[in-house]
């Protein structure tokens, strides 16, 4: 209901993939408010964050009022309303990797990229945050850049992971796409 | 459902098999407490409150989910589930501010009776509470977060109850928000239904809040002005220097028709009566032609000096009465009473807003056919005609909502635009504007799915507005009576609109129909009236004709405004005598020779009819010194005038000479009793000539349909009154269906009465500005 937002019905929210996707999505299930959680990971993943066009565009689709989208969307951490960086780093602080030095490799993080919980660098690359348990607990500490996991790491790794990101960043590569194999993979950290 | 027999606390209690543990509980006098659980809305078990022991359950289980079988065994009271309520109370006590002191709530909220009952007076959790700052969400509603117990009411009632779905939850866990759907503002029907169904007071009312303490107030509960539905509402009064302000309004009592339902109008719309505008002294026409301030003698001789002359010298002929549609049945009575045996005249009529002549007229001879509002309540289906309930008759769109929505109760819907009750509705036929004349063929042919679906119902109640009038209604009806084997299953109702349109119409402000829609020309019972003139009188615009032709002598308008009605010349009334009886210097008593200044419903006692028929009693709320109920200036213009009053007004030794229970022994209370059965049986003496009731006691016993039951009206009930009764000689020839204007109020507006409210003004500004937004995205 913002003022603000384009009209959903001029300029398309979502490219035409990721529409005929949801027109498959809420055929799927016997209510159409089922497909709501989906659509919005798989709009964040596209879009980048939940903006008021996403949300008013999920609700037209689903029919239900965007205060019901924003019911649901803020009860979830792993869904944001601004903007993240191109790659969001999301460091696991849950008691195993705790206990294995978590808070270090936070820490590194936040010192080479500069930026503090929920920060975003400058560039638009990376951006941070603390998260609970990501289910590696195994391989302690974990970090998840987008949909790829780094595990039993150190401080002094930190910086290797970043150039790496960097590097993708450069070649225009998003690794939004990773969700798709991400989607079709049995084991959700390999 | 069979029912079942289960053990509560040792006492065995029977219920139908799946009844909620806490409704059959409470049905049986055993009090669970709960916040999240509210009866008629979905469950939440939210709240952990009504937590019970069920015998070989391993946990605590919560009574509001908890649906009976039989031979179970519950405990609702013992140290174990003390000691789990009050570590709930002590968690909501984590965030929630001891501001009791100042909280409208206090006195009346569910938390603080909690925190009593489990003397959990204070909360282990030491840390420090989270604050928010209140927040306004439109003219009516404020939100002040840390009071929220996040119970869930407000939004399932915005949306189950209203089907508006304005409110809804954000974030999670202790940082859980209430928010409005327009950001920070609320884009709804503005019905404080969730400020009403807060049990803590976290949605505050912008009319009430940090006005008073609640008890502070006196409660009266009398019947809302508003519209045509006749909602029961609790008036919050408080005495002033000059009077008694009215500072809320409610239903927490859940009594009447309504129960906790109210609308915007009847929840912030008394505020009319404590207007900067309301007349407070009677005004007469001075020499320079100017409006001053008169005293009431002053005024009253003035007006009876020139009504008897006009009468002696021109006859009653000459003299023209507008009545109201927002006065008692008491009033209207006597005011047509007073029209036909004092001034002689049946040149009466009132601002007709639906075809009522025309509906008792099809329905003569065929009792027991009228619909109840509150056989709407559990009606398996019901035919909706015109109108927009949602706007004009919110407590029956309530009703029909709850009803497809608790008793899957299937509502069709045959309407010229579309309405917002179709979304409950299971087939809906369109009409061209003037195409209502052609629904019967329509339904008769059996094509459309609405005419289907129709005729398979094996009962069905109508319900008409007033774009059905005249022939139409007789077709309607005519067709509702013979479409099944079953004559019995068919029930009717007649929409019109303002609070006692439906009196204004069975109390005979007709120029040919007496009360009860007796026709003038055989007047049955009321041979008694002296001097009836014989002849029909003239209607309402014929009145205007005469008076602007300048053949009209008076006219006394009580309670209307047909000026504004009818865009009338302003020179059209100058040579009639009028005399205006209302709250507020209208565009009639700007015009007027005598203006008296009346008494609104929630100022004075009586009873009003909604529009389906159900009478109800209105009591004195509100008081403003300087004016005076209609029923009283009446009397005392008749008085003034020099006629005897005792046969207008049926009053002291010549009424009812009864017993006070002197007779009855010495016992203690045994008068007080024998009063209340005097009261019942409307045998209590009357004493004064403006006492309603004596004039109630005559239209009991003369009017067709109103020999009503007493004890149930009195104890504030709605009784149902059959103006179809068989006293009702069909009527032949009826003047009216062009003159029928309805109102189309919209939720924020009330005729004349909606024009000087602030609070209603606020409300369709602030609702104006959202569709201006919504209309923006």
């Amino acid at each position: 209901m913002s003022p603000n937002h384009p009209n959903p019905e001029s300029i398309p929210v979502f490219s035409p993939q990721l529409a005929a996707r949801f027109d498959a999505l809420v055929q799927k299930y016997p209510v159409k408010r089922s497909a709501l959680i989906p659509m919005l990971l798989y709009a964040q993943d596209e879009v980048g964050y939940l903006s008021d066009a996403v949300v008013a565009e999920v609700a037209r689709r689903i029919g239900i009022t965007e205060l019901e989208v924003r019911n649901v969307a803020t009860y979830y951490s792993m869904l944001r309303f601004r903007p993240a960086g191109q790659f969001n780093i999301q460091v696991c602080t849950n008691i195993s990797c705790l206990l294995r030095g978590a808070y270090e490799v936070y820490e590194r993080f936040q010192e080479e990229l500069g930026v503090g919980p929920h920060g975003v660098t400058p560039d638009g690359v990376f951006s941070l945050e603390e998260v609970e348990c990501v289910g590696a607990c195994c391989w302690a500490p974990a970090v998840q850049v987008n949909y790829d996991f780094h595990d039993e790491l150190k401080p002094d790794l930190v910086p290797g992971i970043l150039s790496g990101y960097r590097g993708k960043a450069k070649a225009g590569n998003n690794g939004a796409s990773s969700l798709e194999k991400k989607a079709n993979s049995k084991e959700p950290h390999a | 459902m069979p029912d079942v027999t289960f053990t509560v606390d040792g006492k065995k209690l029977t219920a139908p098999a799946g009844t909620l543990l806490i409704d059959a509980c409470r049905k049986a006098g055993i009090e669970i407490p709960a916040f999240c659980y509210y009866p008629g809305l979905s469950l939440q078990a939210a709240c952990r409150m009504c937590v019970v022991r069920q015998e070989k359950v391993p946990k605590l289980q919560t009574a509001c989910t908890t649906t009976v079988a039989e031979g179970q065994v519950f405990v609702t009271e013992s140290p174990e589930i003390a000691q789990a309520r009050k570590a709930t109370i002590e968690l909501l006590l984590g965030n929630h501010p001891l501001d009791c002191p100042v909280c409208d709530a206090g006195g009346e909220c569910e938390l603080q009776d909690m925190n009593f009952k489990y003397g959990a007076g204070e909360s282990l959790y030491a840390e420090a509470k989270h604050h928010r700052d209140e927040q306004q969400w439109s003219p009516a509603v404020f939100y002040d977060r840390p009071r929220c117990i996040l119970c869930y009411r407000c939004t399932r009632m915005c949306g189950e109850g209203m089907d508006v779905w304005a409110l809804g939850v954000n974030n999670r866990g202790a940082d859980s928000v209430i928010v409005p759907n327009d950001g920070q503002q609320l884009d709804c029907e503005q019905c404080g239904m969730c400020i009403d169904v807060c049990p803590v007071g976290a949605l505050t009312s912008g009319s009430y809040r940090y006005k008073t303490r609640p008890w502070e107030m006196n409660h009266v509960s009398t019947v809302c002005t508003h519209c045509a539905d006749g909602c029961k509402v609790t008036l919050g009064v408080r005495s002033t220097t000059d009077g008694a302000e009215i500072i809320r309004a409610d239903n927490r009592d859940k009594s009447g028709i309504n129960g906790d339902f109210l609308c915007a109008k009847g929840r912030f719309g008394f505020d009319f009566v404590e207007s900067a505008d309301r007349l407070t002294k009677p005004l007469v026409r001075n020499s320079a032609g100017k409006l001053e301030p008169a005293t009431w003698e002053h005024a009253l001789s003035v007006a009876a000096k020139k009504l008897k002359e006009i009468r002696d010298s021109r006859g009653g002929a000459a003299i023209g009465v507008i009545g109201s549609n927002r006065t008692t049945n008491e009033e209207n009575y006597l005011l047509q009473k007073f029209s036909r045996t004092v001034l002689a005249t049946n040149n009466i009529d009132h601002e007709r807003t639906t075809d009522y002549a025309s509906f008792a007229r099809a329905l003569a001879g065929h009792p027991g056919k009228t619909a109840s509002l509150r056989d709407i309540a559990s009606a398996c289906a019901i035919l909706l005609v015109g109108t927009n309930p949602t706007d004009e008759h919110p407590l029956l769109a309530w009703l029909l909502r709850t009803d497809v929505r608790l008793n899957r109760a299937r509502l069709y819907i045959a309407n010229h635009a579309p309405i917002k009750l179709e979304r409950q509705a299971r087939a809906m036929q369109g009409l061209p504007p003037n195409g209502y004349k052609d629904l019967t063929t329509i339904l008769d042919r059996g094509e459309t799915d609405l005419a289907k679906a129709v005729k398979a119902e094996e009962s069905l109640i109508v319900i008409f507005g007033s774009e059905i009038r005249g022939t139409a209604i007789h077709n309607l009806v005519t067709w509702g009576l013979n479409r099944g084997p079953n004559p019995d299953s068919v029930r009717f109702a007649c929409l019109g609109d303002h609070s006692n349109s439906r009196g204004a119409a069975d109390m005979g402000l007709f120029p040919d129909l007496l009360p009860g829609y007796v026709p003038i020309t055989e007047p049955g019972a009321f041979v008694e009236y002296a001097d009836l003139p014989p002849a029909a009188g003239k209607t309402l615009s014929q009145m205007l004709d005469v008076a602007t032709a300048g053949e009209l002598g008076a006219l006394l308008v009580v309670g209307a405004n047909p000026v504004s009605r009818a865009p009338l010349n302003p020179a059209a009334l100058k040579n009639t005598f009028l005399i205006v009886q209302d709250l507020f210097l209208t565009e009639t008593a700007t015009l007027a020779e005598v203006v008296l200044p009346a008494a609104s419903l929630y100022e004075k006692s009586g009873t009003v009819t909604n529009t389906f028929g159900d009478v109800q009693i209105v009591r004195k709320a509100a008081d403003r010194a300087g004016v005076k109920p209609d029923f009283e200036i009446l009397v005392r213009l008749a008085e003034a005038m020099g006629g005897p009053i005792k046969g207008l007004v049926p009053f002291g030794r010549a009424g009812t000479t009864a017993d006070l229970g002197q007779s009855r022994g010495a016992q203690s209370g045994e008068a007080d009793r024998h009063a209340v059965w005097l009261e019942a049986n409307g045998l209590e003496p009357r004493l004064s000539p403006f006492d309603p009731f004596a004039l109630f006691d005559e239209i009991e016993r003369l009017v067709p349909g109103y020999a009503i039951d007493r004890i149930n009206l009195i104890a504030g009930n709605d009784v149902h009154s059959e103006p179809a009764s068989p006293g009702l000689v069909p009527v032949t020839a009826l003047a009216g269906e062009d003159f029928i204007v309805p109102a189309h109020d919209t939720l924020f507006t009330s005729g004349t009465l909606g024009r000087y409210s602030a609070a209603l003004k606020q409300l369709e500004e602030h609702q104006a500005k959202e569709l201006a937004k919504s209309a923006a995205d």
